[in-house]
C-alpha cells in the first residue's frame, strides 16, 4: 500500500494537477485586462500599380504604420503577433483579406512602434478589380499566451482608395 | 531486482478471479482514454483535437514539443488565424498562419494562403504541385489554446519507439500487479 511506487505516483499526480490548475488560473487572469490599443496607418505612396500578364491586378505601396499595443501585454503574454491586412469586396469575392505587413512583438517595451515599409507580401487581386477600389486597412493582433487560451482582436481603418489608373 | 522479483511473485500468487478483475481494470483504463478522446472529437468538431508541434516554423510562438488544442467550428476562416492543415500527398499535418483569404460571393468557398511565422516565404512550396490555395477541406482545425512542452513525451515516443515499449510494459506490469 505505502510502497515507493505508490508514493511516487501520488506525488506525480498531485504535481501535475497543481501545474494544470496554475496554467488554467494564469490563462483565466487574462480576462481582467482591458486593453486600449491605438493604431494609425498612412499610405505614403503607390510605388507601382499594374495588371499582370495573366490578368490579376497587383499593387505595391509604401506604408507608414504606427501603433501602441503596450496595453495588450499581461504577465501571461509570451508575444503579440500583429499584422496589417487590406480588406475589400469584389463582384467575385465577398471578402478579400491580404496581409501586407506583419511582425512579432516579443515584449511590452517594443509594443510602441512606428515603421516605414513597403508591403511585405504581394498585394494581388483575384481578377482585375483594383482600379479605384476602396479598401479598409485593418490592424489585427493575436495574443499568444505563455499558456492557455489565445485571443485576437483588430482595429478597422476604413476609407483608403487605390488610384483610378495603372502606373 | 527486488521489484521485479516481487512482481513475478505476485503474478504467481494471483487467483483466477483476481486476474479477471485486473484484466477488467486494465480494459477500463484503455476504454476510458478512448472515451475521453472521442468525446473531445465530438466537442471540438476536429478529427484530432490535440496536436503536437513538430517543427520550428512558428517560433517563437510555438516551439517543437508544444501542444495545441484545436477547434473546428462553422465560423469562416479569417486572416491571422493559426490553422492546422493537410496537404495532399503529405502525411503530417502542418500548423501555420493564414495570411490571405479570398471568399467567394456566390458559394461562400474560401481560398487561403498560409505562412509559418518563422519562415521567410509563404507556403506555396509546401503545397501539392501546382496548388496555389488551400480550401476548406484541407483544414483540420484552428488552434485555440496552447500548452508548452507537454508534447515532448509524444515526440520522444515516436522517434525512439523503444521508450514506448518500455513505458507500455512498465505501465501494464504495474496495473496487473497492483494489489488495491
Amino acid at each position: 500500500m505505502h510502497s515507493f511506487g505508490y508514493r511516487a505516483n501520488a506525488v506525480l499526480t498531485f504535481a501535475v494537477t497543481i501545474l494544470a490548475l496554475m496554467c488554467a488560473i494564469a490563462s483565466f487572469s487574462d480576462n481582467f485586462n482591458n486593453p486600449t490599443p491605438v493604431a494609425q496607418v498612412q499610405v505614403l505612396n503607390i510605388n507601382w500599380f499594374q495588371k499582370q500578364p495573366h490578368g490579376n491586378d497587383e499593387v505595391s505601396m509604401t506604408l507608414n504604420i504606427s501603433a501602441d499595443l503596450q496595453s495588450l501585454f499581461t504577465w501571461n503574454t509570451k508575444q503579440v503577433f500583429v499584422f496589417l491586412a487590406a480588406e475589400y469586396e469584389t463582384p467575385k469575392n465577398s471578402l478579400n483579406q491580404i496581409s501586407l505587413w506583419d511582425g512579432i512583438i516579443p515584449s511590452k517595451e517594443l509594443a510602441k512602434f512606428w515603421i516605414h515599409t513597403s508591403n511585405k507580401y504581394r498585394f494581388i487581386d483575384q481578377g482585375s478589380n483594383l482600379r479605384g477600389k476602396e479598401f479598409n486597412l485593418t490592424m489585427h493582433w493575436h495574443i499568444m499566451p505563455k499558456t492557455g487560451k489565445m485571443s485576437a482582436d483588430k482595429i478597422v481603418m476604413p476609407g483608403y482608395r487605390l488610384p483610378e489608373e495603372y502606373r | 531486482m527486488g521489484l521485479i522479483g516481487e512482481s513475478v511473485g505476485s503474478i504467481k500468487s494471483l487467483q483466477i478471479r483476481q486476474v479477471l478483475t485486473q484484466g477488467l481494470s486494465l480494459g477500463m483504463i484503455v476504454t476510458s482514454a478512448l472515451i475521453i478522446w472521442k468525446a473531445l472529437m465530438c466537442i471540438t468538431g476536429s478529427e484530432s483535437p490535440v496536436v503536437v508541434v513538430l517543427s520550428g516554423s512558428m517560433e517563437p510562438g510555438f516551439k517543437r514539443g508544444d501542444i495545441l488544442f484545436l477547434h473546428m467550428s462553422k465560423d469562416p476562416i479569417r486572416a491571422g488565424e493559426i490553422v492546422v492543415f493537410n496537404v495532399d500527398g503529405r502525411e503530417i499535418p502542418i500548423v501555420h498562419r493564414v495570411i490571405k483569404v479570398h471568399e467567394r460571393q456566390d458559394t461562400g468557398e474560401v481560398e487561403l494562403l498560409t505562412k509559418g511565422d518563422n519562415n521567410f516565404g509563404d507556403d506555396r512550396l509546401l503545397y501539392a504541385h501546382g496548388q496555389l490555395w488551400l480550401q476548406r477541406h484541407h483544414i483540420m482545425g484552428r488552434a485555440v489554446g496552447f500548452l508548452p512542452y507537454a508534447g515532448w513525451v509524444t515526440i520522444i515516443m515516436t522517434e525512439k519507439p523503444i521508450f514506448k515499449y518500455i513505458l507500455i510494459g512498465v505501465l501494464g506490469l504495474l496495473v496487473i500487479t497492483s494489489k488495491d
